[in-house]
């Protein structure tokens, strides 16, 4: 019996607590390991030079000793700032992280909430981050922060149309909103009657998971797609005026994001918490078996990993997008893929 | 409460819990930090020289005829998840109706190209 199932026998708010606890690991964890892993050192290595080194082994406590920097440091306002949207600005936009990380299953039970539509409440929450960003560059009162909200608010809405669009292929196909029931389906299913492998859905929705990858590395505002915090031209673009803490909080959010979209993709694509229906023969255990509790997260962990290293990897290979050719790739390449890709799916969906 | 209500009461929490976990390390800050505000530090960054004119100036939004476009297409959004999930029930009458829709929509799209609002103005 493992804490998880314990968790449902106590009550509801003392689950609650746990979830909570739970919560702010499953935020914070991923990203402090994505950025040590792949910004401070993945990065060092592909331009050969060794990153931090001295704040711990290997720099792992590097990301500490910035929390401990940021913390010591003078919290300015610009005078000409509207202050108190200044200072609400990084709240929504960490607010969008949480609510984003709240519908992911982590196992049969190891999960905060099912909602039954799962999959809209998670793309409709991640464009909350767009009010906020726009709410920094706009009470920043400072030219450079107004370009970059502004850019920021059309590459967002842009890129969230092919992301919703290509999510609907994988709606079609498992039948259902809810996160837990997609894993499901990606488990029960078979490839031409096999089903040793199940049916991850990356392998019907290719291109889906293309676009999907491609509209995350933009809704981040990652490199192929960081016009709005362009350092050549933009000096930080909506985060300018920020400093101390509060740009730490615009920094966590935006590396916390990342780890939560890779969470959500690898749910929507990669199987989810569950590993191939012939592994869990050789180990002697179904879907629903309490081992996929504490195994379940691992999986997920995994994945998120593997998906992370493919943003930084693209963040640190590409040049970057002009304004226009980025808003072009969106509306002239992206989307009607995206609809193509929907009729296509609907059609062997009902052909099948 | 029920198990629906329950289920959204986890959601508010966790949004509780960002504005919680932001409030408390800034707040934690508030105590260790230094603040020594002079003229120069609460001025506006410009690389460095004056700035000049009102901050708030006026720019051009170039693309706001897509937010227009956008709502367009959210609104098909919500209108496809509905029916991407039942499409099994619904088949081929479901199948054709969406098409239909989408294409429609796709003209929109196209139309709009075609005016040439997605270039860059």
């Amino acid at each position: 019996m493992t804490a998880l199932q314990l968790a449902t026998n106590i009550p509801w708010w003392g689950s609650t607590g746990i979830k909570v606890g739970l919560g702010l690991a499953v935020v914070l964890a991923p990203a402090g390991l994505t950025v040590y892993l792949y910004l401070f050192k993945m990065v060092s290595f592909m331009q050969s030079r060794l990153g931090p080194m001295e704040a711990g082994p290997y720099g792992s406590m590097q990301l500490l000793a910035e929390v401990g920097k940021s913390l010591q440091k003078e919290d300015i306002i610009p005078a000409k700032a509207d202050r108190n949207v200044f200072a609400m600005a990084p709240y929504i936009v960490l607010m969008s992280t949480f609510l984003m990380a709240v519908v992911i299953p982590f196992g049969p039970n190891a999960l905060f909430t099912d909602l039954d539509t799962g999959v809209f409440f998670a793309l409709a929450v991640s464009s909350i981050s767009v009010i906020g960003i726009l709410m920094a560059g706009w009470a920043s009162a400072s030219k450079y922060s107004l370009l970059g909200g502004l850019r920021a608010a059309g590459q967002l809405i842009a890129y969230e149309l092919p992301m919703v669009l290509a999510v609907v292929g994988v709606v079609i196909q498992a039948g259902t909103l809810n996160l837990q029931q997609i894993v499901y389906a990606q488990i029960d299913g078979e490839i031409f009657g096999f089903g040793g492998l199940g049916l991850p859905f990356i392998l019907t929705q290719i291109v889906g998971f293309g676009i999907f990858m491609i509209a995350v590395q933009a809704e981040l505002t990652q490199v192929p797609f960081d016009m709005p915090i362009a350092e050549s031209e933009l000096v930080s673009g909506y985060m300018t005026e920020y400093s101390g803490f509060r740009f730490l909080m615009f920094f966590i959010g935006e590396f916390a994001t990342a780890a939560i979209f890779a969470f959500l993709a690898s749910v929507l694509f990669l199987g989810g918490w569950a590993v191939p229906p012939f592994v869990m023969d050789i180990l002697g255990i179904d879907a629903t078996s309490n081992w996929f509790n504490v195994l379940g997260p691992l999986v997920m962990a995994s994945k998120m990993l593997l998906l992370t290293f493919v943003i930084y990897w693209v963040r640190f290979t590409f040049p970057r997008l002009r304004e226009d050719q980025l808003q072009k790739f969106a509306w002239k390449v992206l989307i009607p893929i995206s609809l193509v890709n929907i009729a296509i799916t609907g059609t062997l969906k009902v052909a099948f | 409460m029920s198990d629906f209500l329950r289920d959204y009461a986890i959601v508010a929490i966790f949004g509780g819990l960002a504005v919680l976990l932001v409030g408390t390390f800034i707040g934690v800050s508030g105590f260790i930090r230094p603040n020594r505000p002079t003229k120069a530090k609460v001025e506006n960054y410009e690389s460095g020289v004056d700035p000049v004119g009102d901050s708030w100036s006026q720019s051009q939004i170039r693309y706001y005829i897509f937010a227009l476009l956008f709502v367009m297409f959210d609104v098909e959004a919500v209108f496809i998840f509905p029916w991407a999930t039942r499409l099994e029930a619904y088949g081929l009458f479901g199948l054709v109706e969406m098409v239909i829709f989408i294409f429609i929509l796709a003209l929109g799209l196209a139309y709009a190209w075609r005016k040439g609002v997605l270039r860059w103005v």
